[in-house]
């Protein structure tokens, strides 16, 4: 590099380094060595307890209850999300009638991107107070009300949607709900980025392929999937951090915020009760660093998983 | 006894800053954790230093300037702007910030190791754990505030104060929380419903079931109540346990005795409660607060257990010639303490430790707590005042209800401490009482998970045990 353009390329730097120092890194740092504390978050004393709080962390049956949680939607919501997602954008660019030359998306794609993309337009927790009213468990719920209409409800019994802690699946309904809403406001933003990453894909491979005489599943699996393998795999990282968190729409929609009952308990509920109601936050200052580690890890596991030689077009 | 009540809807803001919160929460968990401490040496008051005089007892400075944050929950903030006009009267020289919030805890526990503010009202869904508060040496004790004269009237300050106040403000034999409001929970029907059907309200659980049937053949449910937030119907099941069993049965309850909540009287208390629930007699659905409450406005439900602000917090949507009437909670003819009322003071003023002027802090609380102030609170929030006799002028049925409820309460008033002393039994009993109100498990196993979790706060090292002796 030539002399002054490393000092040009520092100066535009420096601030935003500095910044993010100050108040991303440094403040991680913080809660790393609070975690070796039992500070309790209102005074400015606190005592040095080693790794007494991480050994606790394995035994704390609520928090072990919050992992699972978490796993759960760990793998349900990347692996639909990402389904519905590539299949809609499929469908948008690719997927339109083969009757006529050329590869176009389904009639009135436009509009549809439109629609899909809407919810990203909107902050996690307005979606979380609409679904409220949408999942509300009376007949004035949206759901519910229409269902009542109709007589596939009963007025006595109505859907109790995040206040059901009842399994299905194995898994407590409340997370089911919570995962639909999950998956609605996130394919939109994938569908998106996977239309991008298709229409960088020459339109030959596909002129070409259907000349051969592939069909429209053909095509998918044989020339778009194992084009878009990076961006899915992208895709799949960003949607893992996602499923870790999950805070907003627990926080908001279940009862007692983590409730019925523990129910829908995520690492992040845990992490608030424990600090800003039990007053301790050296304690929950070492489960957000359990949680950062194992994000981390997983996304390095992700990567690597996925990685493969690049193709170029 | 702190009262973490009005749950108010989320407004645009709250939600957007919640959305903030919810944001950095997600992965930087760490960093918003971390993001609050800091070490800083004590500052010497600014505000102090001045002569005391019976109309200045702390010495508070002219020219010096107090920070005041008020909770704008269910009973709004009017009130406090008119304390500030009555403090101006003797003050006119002290500069009062006063600024309003719903979010106490989001707000004003990031300050509170470093520069906070002068006098918070911790109060609402969002505010702060008070035993933590205490414990870490947070906030300051009042002592020298109940031996200060009365602004307005004779005699100190903690003669102006209704029964239990001054108890509910105290922690390990110092008082620190000074509770502005006085609330009363009951049972609310409408008077005017209940007069044209001829029906006569209940006061044993005999008379609602028996009268129950009578509601569902109007299309009425006899009973709704918050089933969203734990606390709601844990107010119900602890004023029953109360009844049944007696005072000294809760008293053992909040100090861990062993065995404190398989006592007989205990699971009498509760059974009702199952039954209520069994014989379908709940509004269906799982509805908040709000909801919950203007089901019962719009003639769904008969009856809604809550507390005295009710009808403030629906001041816009009660219908018109609705009669909110209060009355007390159902018992049983044997029970050993029927006709002690819950009730107790609530929305509490914390002064923190490292305020920079607490003197003016606690000038203003006696400005808060005058005769004039009280009786301007209860003027406007139709909720009695900690301070006698706030509630003699106020002409509404809603408020003269509960006034003469307190004039029936020849007892002791019931209160429940275990929720303030121990987050861990205060998550455990909000989810288990909305187990036991939604069907989910009986009686019998309420009392038993509740004990496990008593027991097992017992025997855990890390939690600061408290001691309640009356």
């Amino acid at each position: 590099m030539r002399h002054g353009v490393a000092r040009f390329v520092t100066g535009f730097l420096a601030l935003p380094v500095a910044l993010y120092l100050f108040y991303v890194v440094w403040p991680f740092a913080q809660a790393a060595g609070y975690s070796l504390t039992d500070w309790g978050g209102y005074s400015d004393t606190q005592n040095f307890v080693g790794l007494d709080n991480y050994v606790r962390l394995f035994k704390d049956e609520l928090v072990r209850k919050a992992f699972w949680h978490n796993v759960f939607f760990l793998v349900t919501l990347p692996l639909i999300t990402i389904t519905l997602a590539l299949f809609l954008a499929f469908l948008l660019n690719v997927g339109g009638r083969g009757n006529r030359a050329g590869v176009r998306g389904v009639f009135g794609s436009a509009l549809y991107k439109v629609i899909f993309f809407f919810p990203i337009t909107l902050s996690l927790v307005v979606i979380a107070i609409m679904w409220q009213q949408v999942y509300r468990s009376d007949d004035q719920g949206l759901i519910n009300g229409v269902l009542m209409k109709i007589g596939l409800v009963d007025r006595d019994n109505p859907i109790a949607f995040t206040a059901d802690p009842e399994p299905f699946l194995g898994v407590p309904a409340v997370l089911w709900w919570l995962l639909l809403i999950a998956v609605w406001s996130g394919v939109g933003f994938y569908m998106v980025l996977f239309s991008a990453a298709m229409q960088s894909i020459p339109k030959d491979i596909y002129e070409a392929a259907l000349l051969d005489g592939a069909s429209r599943v053909h095509t998918f699996f044989r020339v778009t999937l194992p084009l878009l393998r990076d961006t899915v795999a992208v895709a799949w990282v960003y949607l893992g951090f996602i499923a870790l968190d999950m805070y907003a729409l627990v926080f908001v929609m279940t009862p007692s915020q983590g409730g019925p009952n523990h129910a829908s308990e995520i690492f992040a509920s845990v992490i608030n009760f424990t600090a800003f109601q039990k007053g301790q936050f050296g304690y929950a200052c070492a489960m957000a660093v359990a949680l950062a580690i194992f994000t981390m890890v997983l996304a390095a596991l992700q990567l690597r998983i996925t990685r493969r030689d690049r193709i170029e077009l | 006894m702190s009262l973490p009540r009005e749950f108010p809807d989320l407004t645009r803001r709250t939600l957007l800053r919640r959305a903030a919160a919810a944001g950095l929460l997600a992965t930087p968990a760490a960093g918003l954790l971390a993001a609050c401490a800091g070490n800083e040496p004590d500052r010497p008051s600014s505000g102090g230093g001045a002569e005391k005089s019976k109309d200045n007892p702390f010495g508070v400075k002219d020219g010096s300037s107090v920070k005041v944050v008020i909770f704008n929950g269910g009973l709004g903030d009017q009130w406090a702007k008119e304390d500030k006009a009555i403090f101006a009267e003797k003050h006119p020289n002290i500069t009062v910030n006063m600024s309003s919030t719903q979010k106490i805890k989001t707000e004003e526990q990031p300050k509170m190791a470093t520069t906070p503010s002068d006098l918070i009202m911790n109060s609402g869904a969002d505010s702060m754990d008070r035993s933590t508060l205490i414990n870490e040496g947070a906030i300051e004790p009042l002592d020298d505030l109940l031996t200060a004269p009365a602004w307005d009237s004779e005699g100190t300050v903690a003669d102006s104060l209704l029964p239990g106040t001054v108890a509910d403000g105290t922690q390990n034999g110092k008082f620190y929380v000074v509770n502005i409001a006085f609330t009363v929970w009951g049972n609310w029907y409408n008077a005017a419903l209940f007069e044209k059907e001829g029906w006569q309200p209940p006061t044993t659980w005999d008379e609602f079931f028996a009268l129950a049937p009578k509601i569902k053949a109007k299309g009425m449910a006899p009973y709704v109540h918050d089933a969203v937030h734990g606390y709601y119907p844990r107010w119900a099941l602890m004023a029953s346990i109360w009844k049944a069993a007696g005072k000294q049965a809760v008293i053992n309850i909040d100090n861990l005795e062993d065995g404190a909540w398989q006592v007989d009287g205990v699971l009498k208390g509760l059974e009702p409660w199952e039954k209520l629930v069994k014989d379908k007699l709940l509004l269906p659905g799982q509805l908040n607060h709000t909801q919950s409450q203007q089901a019962w406005l719009d003639g769904k439900a008969a009856f809604i257990q809550v507390g005295t602000w009710l009808k403030n917090e629906m001041a816009a949507t009660i219908p018109p010639g609705f009669e909110l009437t209060l009355s007390d909670y159902w018992s049983n003819p044997d029970d050993v303490a029927a006709k002690d009322v819950f009730a107790g003071s609530g929305e509490g003023f914390v002064v923190p430790s490292k305020a920079p002027n607490k003197e003016a802090a606690k000038e203003f609380l006696r400005a808060v707590l005058s005769k004039k102030g009280a009786a301007r609170f209860a003027e406007l929030t139709k909720s009695l005042a900690s301070t006698k006799g706030s509630g003699d002028n106020v002409q509404d049925s809603a408020l003269a209800s509960a006034n003469a409820l307190m004039k029936q309460a020849t007892g002791d008033l019931i209160s429940v401490k275990f929720p303030d002393f121990y987050a861990d039994l205060d998550k455990e009993s909000q989810n288990l009482s909305e187990e036991l109100m939604a069907g989910r498990i009986t009686a019998k196993q309420f009392v038993d998970k509740m004990q496990a979790a008593a027991d097992k706060v017992k025997k855990d090292d890390s939690i600061k045990k408290q001691t309640r002796t009356a």
